[in-house]
């Protein structure tokens, strides 16, 4: 297995270091799931939600292999697996199936996607907290959240809706063009612009329903 | 039997002998119960000596003997007080839960051992559990497969409504273990039915299992793909069932006997009882034939009522109505068109009605599947999951969380931290904060339902966080930790965050939530959903307008005198508005009152922050001012 080369994530200095495995004692890779030698089952080792589904980190994917690997990885860990194990593998394989549920939902949906990529390149949280006080996206918002207000007929709320939706979409694009170019500061901006445009979404969504029944 | 010596080296591991790994697979049902055994993915339900698969799930209790099924069912009419029947819808629950359904319970409570735990019935001089009398049942299947089989049993994977809470879940492997099985998962119902057909088809695409029981129904959604049963969404009604066919067919029937009689009396149980014995014929009959005539009141005055099958369907309509809608919410829910489902699997008795299946064609656009006996497709899909999970297998099934779940918060809210419908194994966190200065304790309070209020979810468990160190309200960091693992139990943790203070408890309440009232919190949160929402705000509004007056109060025993003598005077009525307009519920009115309060003590909050800071310059610590400064702007 390749590590990957452009990560810098602060668990990965030493990617080779062993460690005894729980059952056998014999050493094990720090990042291999289950022990060379017996072929027990490891506890998950730290990882960001990439590594977990064995994927290079990067903002595009093609959503059918992110859900072949998904399933691939659960035919290994998942607990059905282990039903007449001991309580200790049984437990372990609770674990990695957990994390592996979390990584594939974060996965899936580009905004999470990018918040975890985010997070794997060491982005801090301080420069998102930056970009939410962005003066021009408060004024965008509070526009937006208006003409929602003003909006009467299902029809208005439904063109609100479908404009929201393309910028959804546009926001997504340029996520992909940000993080190709490695531009992290863009990206926040993006996630930060998305988050608030899927909040409008939900609601424009949501009067339009209320408006219908 | 005759087993072929095996031989191993030293320290070699033997395979598991194949015999020792045999596990069965049970669908405990309300009404009838079965068990089955697969063999390379061919399932088989296991009969009694008389052939039948259906064990009813009805256990009589006698002085030195219990008796399970069919036999107990002569007890009933000699001494019905010594026999139970749909143990299952008591599963989980607790005494508070029996006393919301009046009078009409054919169980005899013991009252006073129930107090604050499980139910329990006197049963002949015995106070027994629902998950004691599970607990029989299970013991008169694993004997059933015990005798098929020529040996022992201790394995086997049990089936549960998708609805059933976690108590109610926790209830079942519990009966498992009193019966002396070890649980190797249970399995939703309606997934096991996918599976029955699923490994026998090798079936690819999207898939809707349409599970119309004796008194439940269920609708999942599944994608079998590769080999994978990924449960995609699941919804639907534990209060409708077959039994409300019968209902609204001997309404019809005694609404025309009254009429015949032009007797309005009241009617008597006996009628009522009998109504509905007929009303079950009838719907039986008019499966397969078009028209029948019907007797009632054979003993005193008969009256004859005929009924064709036209008339039945416009009878029943409604009821058939309401699972159609409850399927499409599903299908809206997991954003699937109703043609991109690519076959839909029957379960349950009450599919058997032609209407029914009429109207699943309809919805769906295509002929229900039917080819494998909706009695036992559930038992059949448990065994071969029963065989994956012992052999082994190269079929993986996802499942999803029925129920959402959350905690409590401030002003009886409910904070979800586990969507309803995400894949299990699970594990969320969500980090709350403490409400008050100096708070070291919270009560931590898991729910599982749909519901805006905590009163209105089911209550699953409450404990506390002790020892938290005091801190400014809002300083401490509580991470409350849901974790849901494969059978779908909870636990719960919480630890504060700055300290690494801990407490973890195992969800494991003395009752739990039944279907009926899974599915009625269900329905009600559809209904309610909007007043929940106002109901939601408004206790929100409370909250903050309680938060407001709580740091004025501490921040004028502080500095009470920075206030001048008008000043004090115009904040005491702004003080007095905002109390009668908590007390009352318009939260309009509280959030302005909140907001002029806010406004008139601005001038107050400044001359405070200036003493502040003096202060702090005078060399008081970095915590006294914070504790300060949090109050004027709260």
């Amino acid at each position: 297995m390749s590590s990957n080369d452009n990560h810098k994530g602060e668990g990965h200095i030493h990617t080779h270091q062993d460690s005894p495995c729980w059952s056998c004692r014999g050493s094990v890779d720090q990042r291999a799931p289950f022990c060379h030698a017996c072929g027990m089952i490891q506890a998950p080792r730290p990882g960001d939600e990439f590594q977990r589904l064995g994927m290079k980190a990067d903002f595009d994917l093609d959503p059918k292999d992110l859900e072949k690997r998904y399933f691939a990885f659960q035919r290994k860990f998942h607990p059905d697996r282990f039903a007449t194990k001991t309580s200790r593998e049984k437990q372990l394989s609770l674990q990695h199936a957990t994390d592996l549920n979390e990584a594939y939902d974060r996965l899936k949906a580009p905004l999470s996607r990018a918040e975890a990529l985010l997070e794997s390149k060491g982005a801090g949280k301080q420069d998102q907290a930056r970009t939410e006080s962005d003066p021009e996206l408060l004024m965008e918002a509070m526009e937006s959240r208006e003409a929602l207000a003003d909006a009467e007929t299902a029809d208005e709320v439904a063109k609100l809706e479908a404009r929201t939706r393309m910028e959804v979409e546009v926001s997504e694009e340029a996520l992909s063009v940000a993080f190709a170019a490695d531009d992290l500061e863009g990206a926040t901006n993006i996630v930060t612009r998305l988050k608030y445009l899927l909040k409008l979404l939900q609601e424009t969504s949501r009067k339009r329903l209320s408006l219908h029944n | 039997m005759a087993e072929f010596l095996q031989i191993h080296e030293p320290g070699e591991t033997p395979m598991p002998h194949a015999d020792d790994n045999v596990a069965v697979g049970i669908d405990l049902g309300t009404t009838n119960s079965l068990v089955a055994i697969a063999h390379d993915s061919a399932p088989e339900i296991l009969r009694g000596s008389d052939g039948r698969g259906m064990v009813p799930s009805v256990v009589a209790y006698l002085d030195d003997e219990v008796i399970v099924g069919a036999g107990a069912r002569p007890v009933l009419l000699d001494e019905p007080e010594r026999v139970v029947a749909s143990i299952k819808r008591l599963m989980g629950r607790g005494v508070e839960d029996l006393k919301t359904l009046g009078g009409k319970l054919p169980y005899d409570v013991d009252e006073a051992a129930s107090k604050g735990g499980m139910v329990r019935l006197s049963i002949a001089g015995r106070s027994l559990t629902p998950v004691e009398i599970s607990a029989d049942i299970l013991r008169a299947l694993k004997v059933r497969a015990e005798e098929a089989l020529d040996r022992d049993v201790d394995k086997a994977v049990i089936t549960v409504p998708a609805y059933f809470d976690d108590a109610a879940r926790a209830a079942t492997k519990d009966a498992a273990k009193l019966a002396g099985l070890e649980t190797l998962r249970l399995v939703n119902e309606p997934t096991a039915a996918a599976l029955a057909y699923g490994l026998d088809k090798d079936v690819e695409g999207l898939y809707a299992v349409y599970d119309f029981g004796g008194g439940t129904f269920d609708i999942s959604l599944l994608r079998m793909e590769m080999g994978v049963f990924q449960v995609l969404a699941t919804g639907g009604d534990a209060q409708l069932g077959g039994d409300d066919l019968d209902h609204v067919v001997a309404e019809h029937f005694l609404a025309e006997r009254t009429k015949e009689l032009s007797d309005d009396g009241e009617l008597t149980t006996t009628e009522v009882k009998n109504a509905l014995m007929t009303a079950r014929l009838a719907k039986e009959c008019l499966t397969d034939q078009d028209q029948g005539k019907w007797m009632l009141g054979m003993d005193g005055q008969p009256t004859e009522h005929s009924l064709d099958r036209a008339r039945f369907n416009d009878l029943i309509s409604d009821i058939v109505d309401r699972t159609i809608k409850l399927s499409r919410d599903v299908l809206l829910e997991a954003d699937i068109m109703p043609d991109e489902v690519k076959g839909v699997v029957l379960v349950g008795g009450s599919t058997r009605v032609p209407l029914v299946r009429e109207r699943v064609a309809g919805l769906f656009g295509q002929e229900p599947l039917a080819d494998i006996n909706p009695d036992e497709v559930v038992a059949l899909g448990a065994a071969l999951q029963a065989e994956a999970l012992t052999a082994g297998s190269n079929a993986l099934l996802l499942d999803v969380t029925p129920l959402s779940l959350g905690i409590e918060t401030m002003g009886g809210m409910v904070e979800k931290v586990i969507h309803r419908n995400t894949p299990i194994p699970v594990a969320k966190a969500q980090e709350f904060t403490t409400y008050k200065d100096g708070q070291t304790a919270m009560a931590i309070h898991a729910l599982q339902g749909e519901r805006e209020m905590a009163d209105q979810n089911r209550s699953l468990a409450r404990f506390e966080l002790r020892g938290i160190p005091a801190m400014v309200a809002g300083a401490a960091r509580i991470k409350v930790m849901f974790s849901v693992d494969a059978d779908g139990l909870l636990t719960v943790s919480a630890s504060e965050e700055s300290t690494g203070l801990e407490a973890q408890v195992e969800v494991k309440p003395s009752y739990g939530l039944n279907d009926d009232d899974m599915a009625r919190m269900l329905r009600e949160s559809m209904q309610h959903g909007r007043s929940d929402m106002m109901e939601r705000l408004l206790a929100e509004a409370r909250v903050e307008g309680a938060r407001m007056l709580l740091a004025f109060e501490s921040a004028l025993e502080v500095d009470g005198d920075l206030l001048e003598g008008d000043e004090k005077n115009l904040i005491n009525r702004r003080i007095d508005e905002l109390r009668s307009a908590m007390a009352g519920d318009d939260r309009d009115v509280i959030n302005t009152a909140v907001d002029t309060l806010n406004k008139t003590t601005e001038g107050f909050a400044s001359r405070r922050m200036d003493r502040d800071i003096r202060k702090a310059l005078a060399g008081s610590s970095v915590e006294d001012i914070d504790g300060e400064l949090a109050n004027p702007e709260a």
